[in-house]
């Protein structure tokens, strides 16, 4: 399907446009990119996947991303069927205590990934069975990948 | 008896002066001998490679660069039954209590050397990252250092043989542990 | 036997700790296994003892930098990892790659490929017990890496990829080694058969364990041979191409019984269809440059870029998000062995400990790639 087939597809699903914020986008990427508001993550991913037209089965990179003043996720997601890709992305403002809904009850794959997530950025997730740090000691002070992370100790910078 | 053996030293000599035969009578140096020829020949290492200077290390056990027919005969698994630690591979913070450990369970007397480039000094990851230890060194006490990124399996051949060597100028005399003062920095 | 004795021996399951440093787990892996006896109950994998902080890196370092970490992620697909940086840094910048170019990374990663499944294939019988496949995997290997020295300068980590095409041409002898590897290697695979494939304690051993569906497969995001085992057609090559497999034709491997002898039988009858590609490459070479002209400062235009490629393992991905400086904004590997450990927990309960291993094996971890 193209880009704009899904794109009216997807639109298609909203019964009231103005409280349910989606924004495509194009521009600056090779998919199409849906940008969605935290609240609304949980059911769209549930669509896109049960949906037989789109039947997004597979998601194949789950990154987190620190935009200067947003955290958020990007999701890449691909159908065995129809052999189509799409982006989806989530921000949050709060960078104390950000949280953001799971879904590795829609693929297994997401759970190994949103705990990776958590251990660089901090951002938590709801339901998530077992989030705890991935790569890090338990001790570890403080999100490495965030652009505010300062290490004297151990980073020699050049 | 009329032969002064002591040669002038300079005040300002920075290493530590052995003397021939590591100072010892005929009787001594000859249990020297036999005792360094068998610890040199015939020392074990231990399966301990973390990343890609472990496949150079399998590269050198393999069947054209053949390291036992130096006496390195078989790769123990576990550290109570081997003499010698390769370090091949990167160390990072959360593995540096596990070297630690595994160093301390070997039984004296033990040897080290550090493979490749990130066991000497970090290597690749020296600047910009927050979890390489910058060297396994500042961890445990090290014979050879072997550089490379990673060194050709002739090249930690030649590390292999010249800790050889260094355990033949070893003596009963002056025993010294390298673990000794390690920790306080000396 | 009296069963009122037996009844009173209650069993309760407990921890025990494969711990990083082991011989049969490929790196440095930790999994805490809760056993009940023999078998398995839940396995959790505790990684992070390889983590160079690779993605944190890249955020300081130029393009050109950037491929010569990459190789030491998956130290057994090098080439194919370099290959995924370049490609993705050349369709950002839109630039033209001469046809000799494409040509020559393609040959290159196949015998790459090559070489990576026979270094499995030595280590996965030793881990089952049979130490002689060792010493067997390891001298075709040796071939391979001859080829690789002389033209590419090193054996193991090879950056022979620049962002533009190669460093330096083929050397004149490339053509006719890799015909007389060719020549020799398709003696020797039949022998890997007699050895191991068709020998009666190696199959009751693998077959009928951890067994993967195909849902599950597409579910958990296995992806190269673990995939293919499980029925799931998930081949880059085939789906989304790049470089010169447009221009071969090869089959793509499926078998659906999704047990560890299937995925060890679609690694050998990989092994044949790599050494087809590069036989219907190695003649006919185009002529041309070896590369494409770049600046020397490389600034990706702003924007969001992803490439796959298929790496031993299975899948790669490359994400780079740039903002037009010369260092990338943020870059992200989505590597196929972070995926491929998630669904260990799944096939391996209900098995023992000497099935955990041989599954263990057929999944071909190399643990610096899941760390990064």
């Amino acid at each position: 399907m193209t880009n704009e087939a899904l794109q009216n597809l997807i639109s298609s699903w909203i019964p009231d446009p103005i409280a349910i914020e989606l924004e495509f986008t194009e521009e600056k990427s090779q998919f199409l990119n849906i940008t969605v508001q935290p609240e609304q993550l949980h059911q769209l991913m549930t669509q896109l996947k049960s949906n037989p037209d789109t039947n997004f089965d597979y998601l194949f990179c789950l990154t987190g991303m620190d935009w200067g003043k947003e955290l958020g996720v990007v999701y890449h997601l691909e159908s065995t069927t129809h052999r189509h890709q799409i982006v989806v992305k989530v921000k949050t403002e709060d960078r104390e205590n950000p949280t953001l809904d799971t879904v590795c009850k829609i693929w297994y794959t997401a759970e190994f990934h949103e705990r990776e997530v958590f251990d660089f950025f901090g951002i938590k997730f709801n339901n998530h069975p077992n989030l705890k740090r991935l790569f890090l000691t338990e001790e570890w002070d403080g999100f490495p990948l965030r652009k505010d992370y300062v290490d004297e100790i151990n980073m020699v910078i050049k | 008896m009329g032969v002064n053996n002591t040669s002038e030293i300079p005040a300002d000599f920075p290493g530590k002066v052995i003397p021939g035969g590591n100072g010892a009578n005929i009787l001594v140096t000859s249990l020297d001998d036999i005792i360094n020829w068998g610890r040199a020949n015939s020392l074990w290492s231990l399966y301990f490679g973390t990343s890609c200077c472990a496949i150079e290390m399998m590269q050198t056990g393999a069947a054209r660069h053949d390291y036992s027919r130096f006496g390195f005969e078989v790769a123990r698994p576990s550290p109570r039954q081997a003499d010698l630690i390769i370090i091949a591979g990167t160390i990072v913070n959360k593995m540096a209590p596990v070297l630690r450990r595994l160093y301390d369970q070997m039984a004296e007397p033990k040897y080290v050397i550090a493979m490749g480039a990130c066991a000497i000094s970090g290597g690749p990851f020296y600047y910009n990252s927050y979890s390489v230890v910058k060297g396994a060194d500042h961890v445990i006490p090290v014979d050879v250092y072997v550089p490379g990124c990673p060194p050709r399996p002739e090249a930690l051949l030649e590390g292999m043989l010249m800790l050889q060597a260094k355990i033949k100028t070893e003596s009963m005399n002056n025993k010294v542990f390298p673990i000794d003062g390690f920790d306080e920095g000396l | 036997m009296d069963t009122t004795i037996t009844n009173n021996f209650k069993s309760e399951e407990y921890q025990i700790n494969m711990g990083p440093q082991h011989p049969a787990t490929h790196g440095v892996l930790r999994l805490l296994l809760t056993i009940d006896g023999e078998i398995i109950k839940r396995v959790e994998p505790d990684l992070g003892y390889i983590h160079r902080s690779i993605e944190k890196m890249c955020e300081r370092d130029s393009y050109q930098q950037i491929v010569h970490l990459t190789d030491r992620m998956d130290y057994l697909s090098s080439h194919i990892n370099n290959e995924a940086v370049c490609l993705t840094v050349e369709n950002a910048l839109q630039l033209e790659i001469p046809e000799r170019v494409k040509v020559i990374r393609t040959i290159i990663a196949e015998l790459t490929r090559i070489a990576s499944h026979t270094l499995w294939w030595g280590v996965m019988g030793m881990d089952v017990g049979a130490l002689t496949t060792y010493f067997y995997g390891f001298r075709d290997r040796e071939m391979i890496n001859d080829i690789f020295e002389e033209t590419c300068g090193a054996r193991l980590t090879m950056n022979y990829n620049i962002p533009g095409g190669l460093m330096f041409d083929i050397h004149p002898n490339f053509v006719k080694r890799t015909k007389e590897f060719i020549a020799h290697f398709k003696t020797k695979l039949p022998e890997y058969d007699l050895l191991l494939s068709n020998n009666i304690i190696f199959r009751k051993r693998m077959e009928g364990i951890g067994i993967l569906t195909k849902e599950d497969a597409i579910s958990f995001g296995a992806s190269g041979p673990v995939g293919r085992a499980s029925g799931y057609s998930c081949d880059v090559r085939k789906h989304h191409s790049y470089s010169a497999y447009d221009k071969v034709t090869f089959n793509e491997i499926l078998k659906t019984e999704g047990d560890t002898y299937a995925r060890y039988q679609v690694r050998i009858l990989e092994m044949w269809e790599s050494l087809s590609i590069i036989e219907q490459l190695i003649d006919n070479i185009p002529e041309g440059e070896f590369f494409a002209k770049t600046n020397t400062v490389i600034k990706l235009p702003e924007g969001e870029y992803y490439q796959k490629v298929e790496t031993a393992r299975g899948e790669l991905g490359v994400y780079i998000v740039s903002t037009g400086t010369k260092n990338p904004y943020r870059m992200k590997f989505r590597s196929p062995g972070f995926s491929n450990l998630s669904l260990l927990n799944h096939i391996a309960v209900g098995g023992k400990i000497g099935d955990l291993v041989a599954t263990m094996a057929t999944l071909d971890l190399v643990i610096p790639d899941i760390d990064r």
